[in-house]
């Protein structure tokens, strides 16, 4: 990414290290992970430090509150409608057993958490989607969290910046999440019609309803690199069609080529990326 | 009722079954199809155009699953591509600037399922349909006759009314798919189709749709000739309402809304 090396300022309190939410000291029993694309075994501490990323590039899935520490600036983030959680609507069979468990095990009450922030100084709405809970798929609460963020960015003329993941619209909810695709979606054309800027970032895994509603909306579409992007899973795919896939397909490099998102923004260049593209439409005439 | 939802699935899946080409013969004189999306194809699923409902000019878009195997086969058994989906927004533009409403028939077990899809950007297809039927300023109604299948249902059906006929059925997922990722076991569908509440009369007690229309005289010629009488009135109510788009906006606004 040689064009985005100018972005790249290690004197940006991005880069000063000490941003993640509980850094890790590094010792001699710390645990280690297995990096998946180069099969290293990396110190826990060395992949916090490197932003949930290996040396090779390779990008860790990372929860949601620690994407708000890395992206927003300190102090900044000031959450909202955490108050709105599913409420179970079709009584779907293990689906509210369902919620305790991922609500004990994730530490969150739903998929996607909301709020103010700012972002290299520019005051933005952010919402940062979270795949330790349910693989960050969209039910009522998710909707409505999102809903709620556009139209309150509509109302304050603010920008929104919004972190994708997602396996899809929830299937418990049935019809009420489907619906959720239709209303995100009219919410993000009220704030566009206002003009207003709507900047995504789609991460590992982006798909189904998701996919095809508010991710896909942005005026300006990042993705990670290697991120899975893509409206049906690739197995069915491979399934229904019985011909095999193409090399890097649904990858975020495959949907670059293909002319479906802007960018490929590796992790450690986001924060001043989205900061310089939030400044350059909302900071008026003055770089 | 245990059963009783997957036998609406079957019902509503099943090869008998009037498709969309049915219902435009059956409702609207003058049919005149207009093709492409003048992008990249045309989409032989989707089928759409221009045509008179009595004596008012509107724009109808359907999708079509084909009567028999070689129909099936041409329709794509009704699973249109970002292609189809594109038309149809063309020609609901095209309705918006003349002023005309816009009716659309849905049939299909989801959008198209495959690698030229992903390519051309199905996802993105369909939310763009979304976002901007929520603000087409002219009315819409939305019938599902047969399968409405999850996004790929949806992405026609952002409309100031919609209905279901009796056997019709709507959900997010196949019953097969969310009983195989559920409970790793596509033949308890049955079981996932009772949960997922996937009925006319479900979705009619969850605020989805307005109405669910009988099936009784389904081959009376009385049938097409009272669903053509609905459209006309709903038309007309439409066409007097000043704030159309907003209460667009609030008929999804309301699923899951929280104060």
């Amino acid at each position: 990414m040689p064009f985005l090396k100018f972005l790249y300022n290690p004197k940006n309190e991005l880069e000063s290290g000490g941003r993640a939410v509980a850094p890790i000291q590094a010792d001699d029993n710390e645990p280690e992970k297995e990096c998946p694309n180069c099969h290293k075994s990396i110190p826990i501490s060395r992949i916090w430090a490197n932003m949930n990323t290996c040396s090779c590039g390779y990008h860790f899935r990372m929860s949601a509150r620690q994407r708000i520490s890395f992206i927003a600036d300190k102090g900044s983030f000031e959450e909202l409608f955490s108050d709105v959680t599913s409420n179970d609507p079709l009584k779907f069979d293990g689906y509210a057993n369902k919620l305790e468990t991922v609500r004990a095990a994730s530490n969150e009450n739903e998929a996607v958490i909301c709020g103010y922030a700012s972002i290299g100084k520019t005051r933005c709405c952010l919402f940062v989607m979270e795949p330790n809970f349910m693989m960050g798929s969209m039910g009522s609460a998710v909707g409505e969290r999102i809903t709620r963020l556009f139209e309150l960015a509509t109302e304050k003329r603010l920008p929104v910046v919004g972190y994708t993941v997602s396996g899809g619209a929830r299937m418990q909810e049935g019809l009420i999440s489907l619906m959720q695709m239709a209303k995100t979606s009219g919410a993000v054309k009220r704030h566009s019609d206002a003009g207003l800027l709507y900047l995504t970032v789609l991460t590992d895994p982006t798909t189904g309803g998701v996919t095809a509603s508010f991710a896909m909306e942005g005026d300006i579409i990042l993705a990670e690199p290697d991120a899975t992007i893509g409206f049906a899973g690739a197995r069915v795919i491979e399934q229904t069609t019985r011909k095999t896939l193409p090399k890097g397909f649904q990858k975020a490099e495959f949907l670059l080529e293909h002319g479906f998102v802007d960018a490929i923004a590796p992790r450690r260049y986001q924060r001043s990326l989205v900061a310089m593209l939030l400044k350059m439409h909302c900071g008026g005439d003055e770089l | 009722m245990s059963g009783e939802a997957y036998e609406k699935v079957k019902k509503a899946r099943s090869a008998g079954r009037y498709t969309g080409i049915d219902f435009i013969k059956g409702i609207f004189n003058h049919f005149f199809e207009l093709h492409g999306d003048r992008r990249f194809a045309d989409d032989s699923a989707i089928i759409g155009g221009v045509a008179y409902l009595d004596t008012t000019p509107v724009t109808v878009i359907a999708i079509e699953k084909g009567h028999n195997a070689r129909e099936r086969m041409q329709r794509l058994f009704g699973a249109p591509n970002p292609e189809g989906y594109r038309k149809a927004l063309r020609l609901m533009k095209q309705a918006e600037k003349f002023k005309r409403p816009v009716i659309c028939f849905i049939d299909t077990s989801g959008a198209y399922c495959g690698i030229g899809a992903e390519e051309r950007g199905q996802g993105l297809a369909i939310a763009e349909n979304l976002s901007e039927m929520m603000t087409l300023n002219t009315p819409v109604i939305s019938v599902l006759i047969g399968e409405g299948g999850s996004g790929g249902a949806l992405a026609l059906a952002v409309a100031d009314r919609v209905y279901m006929l009796e056997n019709a059925v709507y959900s997010v997922i196949s019953p097969e798919g969310c009983a195989s990722i559920l409970w790793k076991d596509s033949s308890k569908a049955s079981e996932a189709a009772d949960c997922l509440k996937l009925t006319a009369h479900d979705a009619l007690e969850l605020g989805v749709i307005e109405d669910v229309i009988s099936e009784d005289n389904m081959d009376q010629p009385e049938f097409f000739a009272e669903l053509r009488d609905r459209l006309l009135s709903e038309i007309r109510t439409l066409r007097a309402d000043k704030q159309l788009l907003d209460h667009r906006y609030e008929r999804f606004r309301a699923f899951g809304r929280s104060e």
